[in-house]
This record gives structure tokens, C-alpha cells and sequence, in this order.
């Protein structure tokens, strides 16, 4: 059914465009956008006093699917998905088995299609398992649908393995995505060594385990010349490095979760094992540089990194309990606060959330051009309701934003230029 | 005597003058039972203690042990070898267990930070906090706290210096929080690879040597120093540590004439506490330990809701 989305503040930086218009969706692209366009046979929505941006893309999820569907599977990851906003996200590869071969990542694609409300892309593995010895077949993960490459919660410590995966996927065209992390510096710790750590007697890591290799890897990026994109980026120093990559003229790029943008280690200091994450949530100031970042555009893509933990994982002491955040459903309303009291303009949030993640790993959408294909998704920016974890559309409930109260949220979430997500019912 | 507001024992952080006065003075009545030829008081008789301690000790769930059956309590000991934790079962589902035995009192001992605080809100008894992790160890706070005062006849405006492993000791926290509360000023001293961030914002001085801190104390209190950490990076050798971290005759010279030396045990002899000072005039270190029992009968007393006016 074709579809007119009627008086909207229609939000598209690929464009420059910010204004009120109607936008014309048939066969699956947008059709038209303008003023009172004439709809024939088209469905109406009123989406007056509402953003109607670029679908939002995700190029950090954790879909669970194979090996561990009691957390997540790709109907209910992408439902999740859809809720918050989502018409498209990059499944990562630590599955069971770990997505390092076409095989995995073909049946990941298949079972999108068959299960999926959004789309979804996979992510393969850099190296064989993720064991971080010995290069994945990234040739045939990119013909089998892969976007990127990462042993994302596997750092690859291997400074030789990584030059040569830089090197091998740049004759790919694949980005190299890296979850920063020296392993001999963190090893061990659950949550961000400071204060609160200290007096929490929680066993920590350093700032400097990220950022440390964050500075390796630019050097490698430097000296391969490969696309190197920094996975849920946590600290001030990290950015730093970052921003000097980019003065560089490095292809250096970075995303942060909404989390990360939202709370400090203070989260941890009641041993709520739901904001257990990793990297861990630091310190105030570190909170203060990445937003200061995201606003600036030195960090270019907010990414969610949801992982989904069932209570096994997360019902249990501190430090025991697994690391990771669901973050599909309450994406828009954190960065939305960014927009209310950090300066972030609406282009510039529809960029980061949108625009630019299409931009990294070349991936269709984000951008509401005639012709484009039809994702798109409405926001009210000024909706207000309570987190509740029973009410999400995740599997899982590990989140640290229970009950909190929350302005803006997805309304309607079109993907190909159907309906699958609609206010407060399931599509 | 004064009222106790709380149903659990986690820690000392937070805790008001007030209510560390409380578990001293009744700490202090209490410990003239245990000089009696009949070390025993019907206070608890009918309420039952479990020590469930799942990381191993002696001296603690033997003091927590005596305290209750001093009081009259039925003690019950359960221990992380003997308890169904090895056979994958969680720390929540076997706190609910025991905890469906109705005990009034689970004494907790635990490997990881957080561990008592978890338990404290989903099991109906009272959760004393014996130990978790790095986080804390309020008891042995509260029966340094008696010894302290029992032999200075003040806490307030002394000068108490921490020495040793800083960064892994819950004994180091749980002072900081009470002496600090109490009025003493605390300063705590070792290796910067021992040391941790934040101290100071926890209301210690901190010094990486332990000249400085030692340097007109009233009490010097000397931490375990933990022989697998050594060789991980941490501090070379025992021999070292010794040579530049451990109490020896001329280090305390530099704190006052009259300065008592404490340690929670059990002691390294001749690593961080030379064996003359350990038996020496100065060391307080058996006085901590028979306090020790008497403050576990306060605080048991308190959270099991012995009837006031038992006690004597």
C-alpha cells in the first residue's frame, strides 16, 4: 500500500533538507516529497508536529542468532528494532557458531528474511572463531552479505594479525571494526577503574586499556590505509585520538552507544549487573567528552551495541555477571536528550543516527532522496513514557534505564516502504 | 540503649557516629561475658544464625560462631566447599534456600564485591556482611574501632595509619568509612601498585611510602600482604616488600612513643610485621581478636532483635 506521511518536519542532512513537507511513499521508495502533494489512492498519516527522518540504522547489534535464541532471535531482535526506530541493523558476529564463514552469514541473511521486520546485515568475523590467530574468509563473508569485519568482544591483540586484517579487507572494500581493548590491562576487570570502583572494591580496567589500543590501531590504519571503525567508543581520551586520526586525514571513524552518552560509572556503584557493560561506563567526564563529541562530529554514528542477557547471565554477583545493555528501544529518546540540553541539532541527530552510519558501511538509506529507497521513520520528539522492561519488545530486560522516564520516541517505522512498526502495537 | 535502624550489617560506609557508638558500647558490656567462667547469655535463645561462607575462614566465621552461641543463638555453619555453590547452584537461589529455613541472621562471606548487598534484598532475614570481595568488612572495622578506643580511650583527633595492600583490602575500606566517620584521621600507605583511585575521595591521605604516614601515629595497622600477588606485577618479592613496606623497630619509632600496632591477621611474619613488634609491648593484635567476638554478639544481638535489658 502506498503511503503519504502528511505534514511532518521532514529531516534529511544527505539533502540538507529541514522543513515541513509531505513525503509520498509507493512501490517501496519515496515517491514525492513536497507540499500538499496529491495522494490518490495513497494511505494518509498524520504525522504533523513529528520528525520524519531517514530510517535509523543500527551498526551494532547483538540479534543472538544462531547459538543463543533464549536471549535474542532475529524475530525478536528486530521487532525490538523496529520499535525503537530502526529499519536496518548490523548483526554482529559473535554467535554460536561465530559468523566466520559464508555459511553462518548466509544463514543469518536467509533467516531475516524469513523471521526479520527490518533488515539486516551482517557483520563477519576478522579472524577465524575470533581467536584472533589466523584471518577469517572475509572474500566470501562479503559475498554472502557481510558489511564490516569485527572480532567485536574479542579484541584482535595481535598488532601483526590486525596489520594484515587491515590490509586484506581493504582489498575487500570491507571496514575493519574493533572493539578497543588491551586484554592484559583489563583482564579481570568489571567495571572502569576510579573512584567509584575503589570504593566499590569492584575489580576494574583503565580507561588506558581502550585508548591504548585505539592509538595502536590508528598507527596501523596509517600504515595500511584501511577504513578503521572504533566500535562503542567510552573515553575523552579515546576521542582525542580519534580526532587527531581524522586532522590526519586517517579513514578513521567512531560510534558510541546511547549508554555510554547517558550514564557514568556511578551506575554501577549499587552493583546493578545491568549496567555491567563492556566498555564499562566511565567516569563524568568521559560522559561529558563523548557528548561534547557527538555534538562536535568527532564521534560520526550513535550505535546501540544491544546485547541481550537473560537473568542467568545477569542475576548473579557483579563481577560474575556477562557485560552488555539492550539498547534498541531506548536509543531515540537518550540521544534525543542530547538534542534538548546539549546542542546536538536535529540534522545533526538524524545524521548520527542515520545518515552517516549508511555512510560507514555503505550501506542503503539514509537519505529521504526521490527515488531512495522507502526507509523511513516518524518520531515524536516530545513523547513522554517510562522505560518498563516488561514492555519491551527485546527478549531480554537487562537494562539499567528501568524506569526512567523518557522523552521522544519512534511512532511509526516503515521499512521498503512497509508499515512495521505503529505507535504502541506489534506490527 | 540506643536503637539500631537498620535490618542488615553491609558496611561501615555510610553508617552514622551514631550507630558505630551504638555497636561499640554494646560491644564493650558484652565483652565481660567472655570473661566469665559461664561464657553464656540466654539473649538469642530461639533465633538462629547462619553463617554461610563461601570463600574460606577460620578465625571470622569461628568469631561469628562463638558470638552466637554465646548469646544463646543456634549457630549453623555453611561452607563454600561443603555447600551446594560447587555444584553450579547460584548465590540467590542458595541464600532463598537457607533462607527458607527461617533463620533471623545469615552471616555472609563472600569472594566478590556486592554479594551481601544482593542478598539484602531478596532474602527476609537480617544480612551481616563478613567479608565481600574488596568491598568490605565492616565486623572487623567495628572490633578495630574497640580495640582503638579501649586503649587510646578516644578515636577522635587520632592519627591511624593504614599500611600495605590497599587496593584489595575490604579491612582498609571499612576503616576508612568508620574512623573517618568516628573523627580520626586516616591515612593510608603503600606501593602505588597496591594503592587505588579515589581514596582521598573516601577521606584518607595517601602515601605511596610508609614513612610518611607513620610519622606521629596513634595507631599503625598493618595489612596482610598476600603472597600470590606477588611476582603478578604488583611488587617483586617478599623480600623487597619487607625491606620497604614492612614495620620494623626504626619505621615505628617514627610514630608516637605510645602508638599501638594493629593487624587483622593472619599475620606474614617477617614480611609486613617484624616478629618483635608482632610479640612486642605495642601489639594490640590478640586484644583485636577477643574484641572481636564481643562485637559480633553486638552486632548479631542488634539485628536479630534481642529484647533490650537481656543482655546483661
Amino acid at each position: 500500500m502506498d503511503i503519504c506521511l502528511r505534514g511532518g518536519r521532514v529531516i534529511d542532512p544527505a539533502r540538507g533538507f529541514d522543513g515541513e513537507a509531505d513525503v509520498l511513499i509507493k512501490d517501496g521508495v519515496v515517491a514525492q516529497i513536497g507540499k500538499d502533494l496529491a495522494v490518490g489512492s495513497a494511505r494518509v498519516v498524520d504525522v504533523r508536529g513529528q520528525w520524519v527522518v531517514p530510517g535509523l540504522i543500527d551498526l551494532h547489534t547483538h540479534l543472538r542468532e544462531p547459538g543463543q535464541e533464549y536471549k535474542e532471535d532475529i524475530a525478536t531482535g528486530t521487532r525490538a528494532a523496529a520499535a525503537g526506530g530502526y529499519t536496518a541493523v548490523c548483526a554482529m558476529p559473535n554467535t554460536v557458531p561465530v559468523n566466520d564463514n559464508r555459511a553462518v552469514s548466509e544463514l543469518m541473511v536467509r533467516r531475516a528474511a524469513e523471521a526479520g521486520v527490518v533488515r539486516v546485515y551482517p557483520v563477519g568475523a576478522i579472524s577465524k572463531g575470533s581467536k584472533g590467530e589466523s584471518l577469517a574468509e572475509m572474500g566470501e563473508l562479503k559475498d554472502a552479505g557481510c558489511v564490516a569485519v569485527s572480532d567485536d568482544g574479542h579484541p584482535v591483540m595481535s598488532s601483526e594479525l590486525m596489520r594484515r586484517a587491515m590490509e586484506y579487507a581493504r582489498t575487500f572494500g570491507l571496514t575493519i571494526v574493533q572493539h578497543c581493548e588491551d586484554l592484559t590491562l583489563s583482564a579481570g576487570g568489571a567495571m572502569n577503574e576510579g573512584a567509584v570502583s575503589t570504593r566499590a572494591g569492584i575489580r576494574a580496567q583503565p580507561a588506558a586499556a581502550e585508548s591504548s589500543m585505539v592509538a595502536r590501531d590508528i598507527e596501523l590504519c596509517a600504515l595500511t590505509g584501511a577504513r578503521y571503525h572504533v566500535a562503542h567508543i567510552s573515553s575523552a581520551e579515546s576521542v582525542r585520538l580519534v580526532r587527531e586520526a581524522k586532522r590526519r586525514g586517517l579513514p578513521v571513524t567512531c560510534e558510541v552507544t546511547p549508554h555510554h552518552l547517558s550514564l557514568s560509572d556511578e551506575a554501577c556503584a549499587t552493583y546493578d549487573t545491568n549496567a555491567k557493560c563492556n566498555p564499562p561506563l566511565r567516569s563524568q567526564s568521559d560522559v561529558d567528552a563523548l557528548r561534547a563529541a557527538l555534538v562536535e562530529g568527532v564521534i560520526d554514528a550513535v550505535a546501540t551495541d544491544h546485547a541481550p542477557h537473560s537473568v542467568v547471565e545477569k542475576d548473579v554477583e557483579f563481577e560474575q555477571a556477562s557485560f552488555g545493555i539492550i539498547g534498541l528501544e531506548t536509543a531515540v529518546p537518550l540521544v534525543m536528550d542530547l538534542v534538548r540540553t546539549a546542542g546536538l541539532s536535529p540534522s545533526d541527530f538524524v545524521r548520527r543516527m542515520s545518515t552517516s552510519p549508511a555512510a560507514i558501511f555503505g550501506l542503503p538509506g539514509g537519505t529521504l532522496a526521490e527515488g531512495a529507497v522507502a526507509d523511513v521513520t516518524v518520531i515524536d520528539p516530545d513523547a513522554a513514557w517510562t522505560c518498563e522492561p516488561a514492555g519491551l519488545r527485546s527478549r531480554s530486560r537487562n537494562t539499567p534505564f528501568a524506569g526512567r522516564p523518557m522523552k521522544g520516541r519512534a511512532t511509526l517505522t516503515i521499512v521498503a516502504g512497509r508499515i512495521v512498526y505503529s505507535g504502541e502495537s506489534p506490527s | 540503649m540506643s536503637t539500631f535502624p537498620h535490618r542488615h550489617l553491609l558496611g561501615t560506609e555510610g553508617l552514622p557516629p551514631a550507630d558505630l557508638l551504638t555497636i561499640l558500647d554494646l560491644g564493650d558490656r558484652f565483652l565481660e561475658i567472655n570473661e566469665r567462667p559461664i561464657k553464656k547469655v540466654p539473649t538469642l535463645r530461639g533465633k538462629t544464625v547462619i553463617n554461610l561462607f563461601l570463600e574460606p575462614s577460620t578465625r571470622t566465621r569461628t568469631s561469628f560462631e562463638i558470638a552466637a552461641k554465646r548469646l544463646s543463638a543456634d549457630a549453623v555453619n555453611i561452607s563454600g566447599s561443603g555447600s551446594s555453590t560447587v555444584k553450579g547452584e547460584t548465590l540467590i537461589d542458595t541464600a532463598k534456600n537457607v533462607d527458607a529455613m527461617a533463620p533471623d541472621v545469615v552471616v555472609l562471606r563472600h569472594a566478590q564485591a556486592g554479594a551481601a548487598a544482593m542478598l539484602a534484598g531478596r532474602i527476609r532475614a537480617g544480612v551481616v556482611n563478613a567479608g565481600d570481595g574488596a568491598h568490605e568488612h565492616p565486623t572487623q572495622a567495628l572490633l578495630d574501632c574497640s580495640t582503638i578506643r579501649a586503649h587510646k580511650g578516644r578515636i577522635e583527633g587520632l592519627i591511624v595509619a593504614i599500611c600495605g595492600d590497599i587496593r584489595h583490602s575490604r579491612v582498609a575500606r571499612s576503616n576508612i568509612w568508620a574512623l573517618r566517620a568516628l573523627g580520626a584521621e586516616v591515612r593510608v600507605a603503600g606501593p602505588r601498585t597496591l594503592l587505588a583511585p579515589g581514596l582521598e575521595a573516601m577521606g584518607a591521605v595517601v602515601h605511596d611510602r610508609i614513612e610518611p604516614a607513620l610519622e606521629g601515629a596513634d595507631v599503625v595497622m598493618m595489612l596482610r600482604i598476600q603472597k600470590e600477588r606477588m611476582g603478578t606485577g604488583l611488587f617483586p618479592n617478599t623480600r623487597e616488600y619487607s625491606r620497604y613496606f614492612g614495620l620494623n623497630e626504626r619505621r615505628l619509632s617514627l610514630a608516637k612513643k605510645e602508638a599501638i600496632v594493629m593487624h587483622p591477621g593472619p599475620i606474614n611474619r617477617g614480611v609486613e610485621l617484624d616478629p618483635s613488634i608482632a610479640d612486642g609491648p605495642r601489639a594490640v593484635i590478640l586484644d583485636q581478636v577477643s574484641r572481636g567476638v564481643a562485637i559480633r554478639m553486638a552486632v548479631l544481638y542488634l539485628l536479630a532483635g534481642g529484647e533490650a535489658g537481656e543482655s546483661s
